[in-house]
């Protein structure tokens, strides 16, 4: 029960913080470009839940979920947003660039299936150096097209690595529908071509979520080599910001948003009102304190953008 | 005819007209169909060709380039849209190694009429990957040819000569001018319009001459306009092709004003500019009055958008190098 309650804390408070930042987005504090992960919360919070500090998250530019889930601090996440040097990219990376070493948050990237490779490459350091931890690489049903994504399901399964490869299923890349981008429109099939065990999850329902991620991880930890996630779920606003969302049916909308993970989860535990709404109001001091923090933080100091082009030697 | 037209809107009509002209002319890219494309340069366009003409792609650059290359090799005549600047990395091995090479590599045997449009540089609040200016990693590349339209006239009759030619043509669109309105005379025929691989003077003056193409040609503008208070006549060069460069006008200009600056965002280290200070310098050697100053990004990844001013070249930053040219 605690834990589950931790789930829908969690999951709550990637919920609220995409909307702050929806906001935040319209009176311009925010810039460059906004993809928001609500309604695909169960995916980040349900995996994520299952992974130990030592473990590692290779992630998209639809991050901030995944981030918050992973423990990156909300304070550190909203100034990146910001662009200020207290951001945890430094306000270099901006919202589809979050990047935290200390979590192991090995970072959002702007380029579809251009984290791939880098899970792979994780994984073999953390295998040559004897390290049980695990790599879990997220990238969505688009990524699946890119040779990138083949090329890393096959590095990863010849070298029998530790990675759990993430695919969040929410049938759209962009405007486009999968059937519209796939041969083969059941992505986990895809696994089998590369000897790679494959499971299909509702990503709707958390606890459906961090069940099989727990059973991934206890073969993947067991030296069995690396395991498919397709994780089925549905983005409830447009792909970003700018996008007018014409291309999906209203009537699909309104179905999946019957299934929204929190209200799922939360019927699940049978939770009085007042408890969710006492932790709705927990939750906005957190986002709260986080938008006062990135609003006086300073931003990096133009002087000192040529900084970090390389690694500076000392003298 | 003459229309005024967005630059966004000019391509698409341009790529409408080529369409019609030529049924070999095909489409091809990510959410271009339905969709239109992000910036909506195709909108319509599935619509009235239907989806065999105006392809919507799954998301695989390296994959897109290299079925033009096959499509091109049997006869038609492709446009490719890769969405933003940054995403064309992963083409970029389809591109070098086989649309640049297999005119060559078959002794001329066969032609690649490929059109590869790319929304490029910054302005619009985005961040790396969609903001770059990639075009001197083309442009340093035999076999490609490379252009770059910097107002909707320019955009409406290059994309049609460069999907006429026979050679591959990387064609750089200006992203943050797509939105900017100009006259557009639609009622020529390509054969009559301004010659795609020529630069362009657009103001005539004695003092100096600013290069420029793509985004930096109105900041070029502006600059010659601010100048002119001053008493300072600048000439401004749209370039338009960078591969392969017209250095007619060019040096012409030189020769008369003695002063040569060159604009744009890519960054300093081995960006167009380079080449054309060391052209200029090699061919007007005597007339200089000042070393060919360079006024460009910084050698930095493009920063986040709160930075984009500061790193995207502007008035000032060509004003100053007029002064310092002048200062030598
Ligand atoms: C190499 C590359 N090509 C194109 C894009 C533009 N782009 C950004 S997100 C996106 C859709 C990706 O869809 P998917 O992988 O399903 O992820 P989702 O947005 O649904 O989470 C596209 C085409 C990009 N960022 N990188
Ligand atoms: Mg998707």
């Amino acid at each position: 029960m605690n834990e589950s309650f931790e789930l829908l804390r969690r999951m709550l408070l990637i919920r609220r913080f995409e909307e702050r930042c929806a906001e935040l987005y319209s009176s311009q504090e925010i810039r460059g470009f906004l993809h928001l992960y609500v309604g695909e919360e169960a995916v980040a919070v349900g995996v994520m839940a299952e992974f130990g500090p030592e473990d590692a998250i290779v992630s998209t530019y639809r991050e901030h979920g995944h981030a918050l889930a992973r423990g990156v601090s909300p304070d550190a996440i909203m100034a990146e947003m910001f662009g200020k040097a207290t951001g945890c990219s430094g306000g270099r990376g901006g919202s589809m660039h979050l990047f935290d070493a200390s979590t192991r948050f090995y970072g959002g990237n702007a380029i579809v299936a251009g984290g791939l490779p880098l899970a792979v490459g994780l994984a073999l350091a953390d295998r040559m150096q004897g390290r049980p931890v695990v790599t879990a690489c997220f990238f969505g049903d688009g990524a699946v097209a890119e040779g990138e994504f083949h090329e890393s399901m096959n590095l990863a399964a010849l070298w029998r690595l530790p990675v759990l490869f993430c695919c969040e299923n929410n049938l759209y890349a962009m405007g486009t529908r999968i059937e519209r981008t796939h041969a083969v429109t059941e992505l986990a099939v895809r696994a089998a071509g590369y000897g790679m065990p494959a499971e299909v999850v509702d990503g709707m329902d958390v606890l459906a979520v961090r069940e099989v991620t727990r059973k991934a991880l206890k073969r993947i930890r067991s030296e069995a080599g690396p395991q498919f996630l397709e994780l089925q779920t549905y983005r409830f606003r447009a792909h970003s910001m700018y996008d007018p969302d014409r291309y999906r049916d209203k009537a699909e909308i309104a179905e999946w948003k019957r299934r929204d993970p929190i209200d799922k989860l939360a019927a699940t535990l049978r939770l009085p009102t007042e408890d969710i709404s006492k932790l709705d109001t927990e939750i906005t001091e957190v986002i709260d304190a986080a938008v006062a923090f990135a609003r006086t933080a300073s931003p990096e100091n133009v002087d000192s953008l040529t900084r970090h082009v390389y690694s500076e030697v000392r003298r | 005819m003459s229309e005024t037209l967005t630059l966004g809107k000019a391509l698409n009509l341009g790529l409408r007209r080529a369409m019609e002209d030529d049924s070999k002319v095909i489409l091809m890219g990510e959410d271009i169909g339905k969709l239109g494309g992000v910036f909506r340069i195709t909108d319509g366009l599935q619509k009235d060709f239907g989806d065999e003409r105006v392809i919507d792609t799954p998301l695989a650059e390296s994959g897109i380039v290299g079925t033009a290359v096959g499509l091109a090799l049997r006869g038609y005549r492709p446009v490719i849209e890769i969405q933003f600047d940054g995403f064309v990395y992963p083409a970029y091995d389809q591109i070098v190694c086989q649309v640049a090479k297999m005119h060559y590599r078959s002794r001329g045997k066969v032609k690649l009429p490929i059109v590869i449009r790319i929304p490029f540089g910054g302005g619009i609040g985005a961040v790396e990957h969609h903001s770059e200016s990639p075009e001197a990693y083309f442009a340093h590349t035999a076999g490609l040819k490379v252009v770059a339209c910097s107002n909707p006239s320019d955009a409406y009759w290059m994309i049609q000569q460069a999907i006429a030619s026979d050679d591959p043509i990387v064609f750089f669109e200006p992203k943050r001018r797509y939105w900017e309105k100009g006259e557009v005379d639609t009622s020529g025929s390509l054969e009559s319009a301004f010659p795609l691989h020529s630069s362009k003077v657009l103001t005539s003056g004695t003092d100096a001459t600013v290069l420029a193409y793509g985004p930096m040609v109105r900041v070029a503008l502006d600059a010659a306009t601010a100048a002119a208070e001053d008493g300072r006549k600048l000439e401004v060069i749209d370039l338009r092709t960078l591969s392969p460069l017209d250095m007619g006008a060019v040096f012409d200009s030189v020769r008369k004003t003695g002063r040569a600056i060159v604009v744009h965002e890519a960054p300093h280290n081995l960006g167009m500019g380079a080449e054309l200070a060391a052209r200029i310098t090699e061919e007007c050697f005597y007339s200089l009055e000042a070393p060919v100053l360079r006024v460009a990004g910084y050698d930095i990844p493009y920063p986040a958008a709160r930075a984009e001013e500061e790193y995207l070249p502007d008035l000032d930053r060509v004003l100053d190098a007029v002064d310092r040219s002048f200062g030598w």
